[in-house]
């Protein structure tokens, strides 16, 4: 811009000479003398004032940026542009005129037909087209008429078309009215399932598809018989049908009557285990009875027990024999297992006809239990079977004795694995029975005489004895002692049947009990209704020792854990527990374990390996008690018992009189030596030797 | 089965037993001695803890399986013997 650098006040002047306005004075007043300064104008000097500035108009946009950059991929880096866009649009209108000699134009004219013309206006051209129907009044149209050319144009107007030759149809159709139909079915069945996975899930469903298998291996072997699987098929779902719920449960309520007995007798449980008598310690030697459960059932109290036998597979299971002893009172009887783990009712109940008089139980097969009856029968039951009825029994044509069993006893298993026992009975007889297959097949071993033994000739009137016990040796296994019921014991072989191989005169009345000590074997018990209790040595004829209880002793046992120590029950109520260790004279317990007086011990027999004690007695009770720690003192070797026996043979032989050699003490005397040598020598196989070495020296020395 | 109700008989006879449940496997019980109300509650609270003992038995071993349950609380003692099928529950209170 060029400024003019003249002053304002010159132009004033002008005007107001031109219009004479007497408003002049005013003016120069005003304006002549004084500049008026804005406060923040810049002061400059005269110079500076007068200094020409130029300033250049140029063509370029202010605002467009001078300095941009673009990214160049050929030199892979910024470059700045050089041209910039100058160009600054200010005003935009979108037209919709047409040149006339364009394309469009001209299609559109042609489409519009002769009467369509376009005008463009020049200052003085003007140019029109005529239309035929208008033919008459125009002719001269050279002259500038807006007028006519307005009317024409508005005879027809052209339709604006776009560039796309888009034309819209639109047409509406009568709309259907909108109805609804549904209908519902009905859901199709659905259940949750879910389930877990678990360790114990996946092992189910492998041993169920094993078995699933297998099943199917064998369905293809039985194809034949067909027939036959279908019948059993029919048993089985109709057994199915048949069990009813409960007996399902019936393992889980047999646990639990034990778990809730246990709960019960709480107290006895834990006194079984833990409890040890502490006062022990100051009662001298004397041990004490402590006592535990009591068994009974109530179908069996009005008969007494007449056999105990400890299971010794299972050694908390005991069974036991109910009969009676009484003559007159013969009924039936029972054989009932009881387990120490549930004192309120027995495991195993067999009513019989008879009363049971003895009983044992197979070492081996614990299943099989032999009862030997009042009335001469012998019977083998079998537990692991259902029913109640023996597996054998035992019938006059096969031998049954004629006077009742006293005991019975299994013996090992003979050569052709058949299992076998022996019984001994009032009629005199001890006999073996095997099993074989289906029936009992029975031998006559020895027949007891009063005499002496039974010989086959026909000699003299033989009155049979009465047996009335029997034991087994523990190691000899042909050996074994009977008691009569004349008091007398005699040692007989399986394999001699015609002679005793030694008779011991015993006792006054019948000898009730005859018991190998378990530990040394040698040694043996014997109890009788004549109120007292002998130990023997089986070489000599005299007892060793020999205990008077003040009343009838029903029973005797060893203790399984000592040589030393045995038990004996009376008919007056007392267990009486010796230890030869301690004291030889007297017992180191007696203890009334019944509260009625009246009732008879029967039985006696020591646990395999607990420190228990089960007395059985003749109202039907099983008494168990715990030995005190001063009962059970184990000794550490036999030699207790060996220097015992040396002792009292020493001081014996002074005293008595062997009825059979009364002139040959001398031979008495070697036969005490050589007893004496051999109670030295330490317990091996060669002393087994050497024992039977002494008994034939003891059988020479008897006959001659 | 006699036998079975016999034993049952006894367990409930013998002294300081509350009551007797027998369960099936879904959880419903079949047979009790006590009352209704208690029974289900019983039922539905121990049928869980079973199954939960079970499994934890039966994850670690899966050969082993639970054979009994004891819980003991200040006023009773709740046993249960689960079986194949079923359940029995006994409640005792073992101080009598």
């Amino acid at each position: 811009y060029l400024v003019r650098s003249q002053p304002k006040l010159q132009v004033r002047k002008r005007w107001d000479e031109e219009e004479g306005v007497d408003t002049g004075d005013g003016w120069d007043e005003w304006s002549g003398k004084a500049l008026i300064k804005p406060p923040d104008q810049l002061e400059l000097t005269e110079a500076e004032l007068k200094e020409e500035t130029t300033r250049i108009l140029t063509a370029n946009n202010p605002h467009a940026p001078q300095n941009i950059v673009r990214y160049s991929f050929k030199e892979r880096s910024y470059k700045p542009t050089s041209v910039v866009d100058q160009m600054a649009v200010h005003f935009v209108l979108e037209g919709s005129l047409l040149h006339q000699d364009s394309d469009e134009a001209r299609r559109l004219r042609a489409k519009e037909g002769p009467c369509s013309f376009f005008s463009t206006q020049s200052d003085y051209d003007l140019i029109f087209l005529m239309c035929p129907e208008t033919d008459g009044g125009e002719e001269a149209g050279e002259e500038d008429r807006p007028d006519s050319v307005a009317s024409k144009t508005d005879r027809k107007e052209p339709k604006v078309s776009n560039q796309f030759n888009f034309s819209e149809r639109a047409s509406q159709t009568l709309n259907n009215p909108l109805r609804e139909r549904s209908c519902q079915t009905e859901p199709p069945p659905r259940s949750n399932f879910s389930d877990t996975a678990n360790q114990w899930e996946i092992y189910d469903a492998y041993v169920e598809e094993l078995q699933q298998q297998e099943k199917n291996k064998e369905k293809q072997k039985a194809a034949a018989s067909k027939n036959d699987n279908d019948k059993s098929k029919k048993k089985t779902v109709l057994m199915e049908t048949q069990n009813d719920d409960i007996s399902k449960v019936g393992k889980a309520s047999k646990i639990f009557e034990r778990m809730v007995n246990q709960n019960t007798f709480d107290d006895i449980a834990q006194d079984f285990k833990y409890f040890e008598d502490a006062s022990d310690e100051f009662r001298d030697q004397e041990g004490t009875l402590l006592p535990l459960w009591k068994f009974q059932y109530d179908k069996a109290k009005r008969l007494s027990v007449t056999a105990l036998c400890w299971n010794k597979k299972y050694q908390d299971l005991f069974a036991v024999g109910m009969g009676s002893y009484d003559f007159s009172k013969q009924g039936r009887g029972m054989l009932v297992y009881y387990s120490l783990k549930n004192s309120a009712f027995p495991e195993f109940i067999y009513p019989t006809d008879s009363g049971v008089l003895c009983l044992d139980i197979h070492e081996q097969h614990s299943y099989l239990v032999v009862v030997g009856f009042y009335d001469g029968c012998v019977a083998v039951y079998n537990l692991k079977e259902e029913g109640l009825e023996p597996l054998y029994k035992s019938t006059a044509k096969t031998g049954k004795h004629t006077d009742p069993v006293w005991q019975v006893r299994w013996q090992n298993d003979d050569m052709d694995n058949n299992h076998n026992f022996y019984s001994v009975s009032s009629d005199g007889r001890v006999v073996s029975w095997t099993l074989v297959k289906n029936e009992l097949v029975f031998t006559d071993i020895i027949r007891l005489s009063l005499d002496g033994a039974v010989s086959d000739g026909p000699e003299g009137a033989e009155q049979p004895a009465c047996g009335t016990s029997f034991d087994f040796h523990k190691q000899i296994d042909y050996l074994f002692l009977v008691g009569t019921e004349e008091g007398k014991i005699h040692k007989c072989s399986k394999t001699y049947s015609s002679q005793f191989l030694e008779t011991y005169d015993a006792h006054s009345m019948a000898v009730d009990a005859v018991k190998w000590n378990h530990f040394h074997p040698k040694v043996f018990i014997s109890c009788s209704s004549d109120w007292t209790v002998k130990i023997w040595d089986h070489a000599i004829n005299t007892p060793m020792f020999t205990f008077d209880l003040n009343a009838a002793v029903g029973d005797v046992a060893w203790s399984p854990y000592s040589s030393t120590v045995f038990a004996a029950v009376t008919t007056d109520g007392t267990v009486h527990v010796f230890d030869l260790n301690i004291n030889k004279y007297e017992a180191i317990c007696q203890q009334p374990v019944v509260a009625k007086k009246k009732t008879k011990l029967t039985h006696i027999e020591f646990n395999p390996i607990y420190p228990i004690l089960i007395v059985g007695d003749d109202r039907g009770y099983v008494s168990s008690f715990k030995l005190s720690p001063n009962l059970r003192k184990k000794p550490k070797a036999l030699l207790p018992l060996m220097t015992m026996v040396n002792e009292l043979w020493s001081n014996q032989s002074c005293r008595t009189k062997h009825r059979r050699k009364p002139n040959s003490t001398l031979s008495h005397n070697t036969l005490i030596r050589a007893h004496l040598q051999l109670a030295l020598q330490p317990l091996q196989f060669p002393f087994v030797l050497i024992m039977h070495n002494t008994w034939h020296c003891g059988a020479w020395v008897q006959h001659t | 089965m006699a036998e079975v109700e016999e034993t049952l008989k006894r367990i409930q006879s013998q002294n300081g037993v509350q009551g007797i449940i027998i369960v099936n496997t879904e959880g419903i019980p079949i047979k009790t001695t006590l009352d209704n109300a208690s029974t289900v509650q019983y039922a539905g609270l121990i049928h869980q803890l079973v199954m939960k003992a079970r499994s934890t038995v039966r994850d670690i071993d899966p050969q082993n399986d639970l054979t009994f349950l004891r819980v003991r609380s200040k006023k009773n003692e709740i046993m249960i013997a689960p079986d194949k099928d079923y359940f029995l529950i006994v409640i005792q209170n073992p101080s009598d």
